[in-house]
């Protein structure tokens, strides 16, 4: 388990010029100009948001979770974070995070390899990269499912252990924790808030999350 | 018929591998590491998914009997033998940028073919080649290495890891196409640029038995093989 980080934010609800709460099984997406700072909250608790970041000036540019990980030696994500490209690019940094560990090795649920995972007769059931893949069929014509890099679960704990294994805990989320990222550059930020129904990760019950946007 | 590819330090390659092939690769000094990647090569949308592969399996590392499984849920290829236990995919491909800083700037200019590759050059040379671009890289299987994750997240590059004769095999359960680079690992902290060829022989399979150590390593594993199976029966003969 990880050494829990928790970094409060000064900032204040009431100045955020976005404030939208996004149940679960919906996807949003939102072009940050630099200097920009969202915040996700995990209004009830162990939730989690699977979010993916593109370079909105190259959108062929997608959030790399190895770079990332490597770039840090750290494969948890939390305040002082610089969440990067494929390219290299910097294209946001955790300012704050109340919750203090974010997973990016469990990618996102899809009805395939929910068939894997549980059983075939899952295939039909909503999941993350639907809602991915619907957001972007939305957002630029240009992308494509190729687009769709691995991600990363905020709030979700997926713990890796000395010996090579990897595991889907219990949530160290709880209602109220939130993670806050300032844009590096102009950043296309893609979330799906998952709907999955088969994974104890989110107690089979899965819940709203809220996104506000403050001006640098 | 058999073949036999070598991949020299700092090399790369890529083909189509057509299913039911095994594909045995070999370290021929101490210290190596190939990172791949797997595409269906009938779609080549559908690529080998890191995530996937490691949640199904519960696992943070590949070695015999884990699969390589698609992001449709699919087996690109299995892994059948290996001689080390512990092959890598949390640590990428080594960029241009940190091959500069870590082995020193080389040039072609000054250097000819002794200067340091970087895998991001060499996979968007490959991936290039076969019409896709940097957009499709996604996290690759670093064999032959070993990244290890303490409790605090913290990962540690396994040193002396893969010796002289170490060996992996696949299988390949779909179409693929194999793309490598034989570049280091990024977080191997040797100053001086590793460069141990790799041998693959690549071979007819032996057909798939009911008691496959791939098949039977967990039964999310058998589902992913099941999918794979209803999928070709789709896309393989028919009226003639």
């Amino acid at each position: 388990m990880a050494v829990l980080y928790r970094v409060e934010s000064e900032r204040k609800q009431e100045n955020a010029f976005i404030s939208e709460t996004i149940p679960a099984g919906d996807g949003w997406t939102y072009t940050l100009e630099p200097g920009q700072v969202l915040r996700i909250v995990d209004l009830e608790g162990n939730q989690a948001a699977d979010t993916l970041f593109y370079d909105a000036e190259n959108p062929i540019d997608h959030y790399s979770a190895v770079n990332t990980i490597t770039n840090q030696g750290n494969v948890y994500l939390t305040t002082g974070s610089v969440l990067l490209s494929e390219s290299g690019k910097e294209l946001v940094k955790i300012v704050a995070d109340t919750c203090g560990n974010h997973d990016t090795l469990g990618g996102a649920c899809s009805a395939q390899s929910n068939t894997v995972r549980y059983a075939h007769e899952t295939l039909p059931m909503h999941n993350c990269r639907d809602t991915f893949m619907l957001q972007l069929s939305n957002n630029d014509p240009r992308f494509t499912k190729r687009d769709l890099a691995p991600n990363i679960n905020f709030f979700m704990n997926v713990p890796v252990t000395p010996d090579g294994g990897l595991t889907f805990a219990d949530g160290v989320s709880a209602p109220g924790y939130y993670v806050e990222m300032e844009a590096a550059a102009r950043v296309l930020v893609l979330i799906s808030n998952c709907p999955q129904l088969n994974n104890p990760c989110n107690a089979y019950n899965p819940t709203p999350i809220k996104v506000l946007v403050w001006d640098k | 018929m058999d073949t036999v590819i070598n991949i020299p330090g700092g090399g790369k390659w890529s083909g189509v591998i057509s299913r039911g092939k095994t594909i045995k690769f070999t370290a021929t000094e101490d210290g190596a590491n190939l990172s791949l990647l797997l595409y269906s090569a009938a779609d080549t949308a559908e690529r080998y998914n890191m995530p996937d592969t490691l949640k199904a399996q519960h696992t943070s590392h590949l070695t015999k009997g884990n699969v390589l499984m698609s992001d449709n849920g699919r087996v690109l290829a299995s892994i059948i033998d290996d001689s080390l236990g512990w092959h890598d995919t949390i640590s990428g491909y080594i960029s241009r940028r940190l091959v500069d800083e870590r082995y020193g700037k080389t040039t072609y200019q000054e250097f000819r073919n002794d200067w340091h590759r970087s895998g991001e050059e060499n996979f968007a040379v490959e991936l290039f080649r076969n019409g896709m671009t940097v957009r499709d890289l996604v996290p690759v299987v670093n064999l032959f290495s070993k990244v290890y994750c303490t409790e605090d997240g913290n990962m540690h590059y396994a040193l002396k890891h893969a010796k002289k004769g170490d060996f992996i095999v696949l299988r390949t359960e779909m179409d693929v196409l194999l793309i490598t680079s034989n570049t280091p690992n990024p977080l191997n902290p040797s100053t001086n640029y590793p460069a141990v060829p790799v041998k693959l022989e690549v071979t007819a399979a032996t057909p798939i038995s009911e008691d496959d150590c791939c098949l039977n390593y967990c039964p999310e594993n058998r589902r992913a093989f099941e999918n794979t199976w209803n999928y070709s029966a789709l896309t393989i003969g028919g009226m003639q």
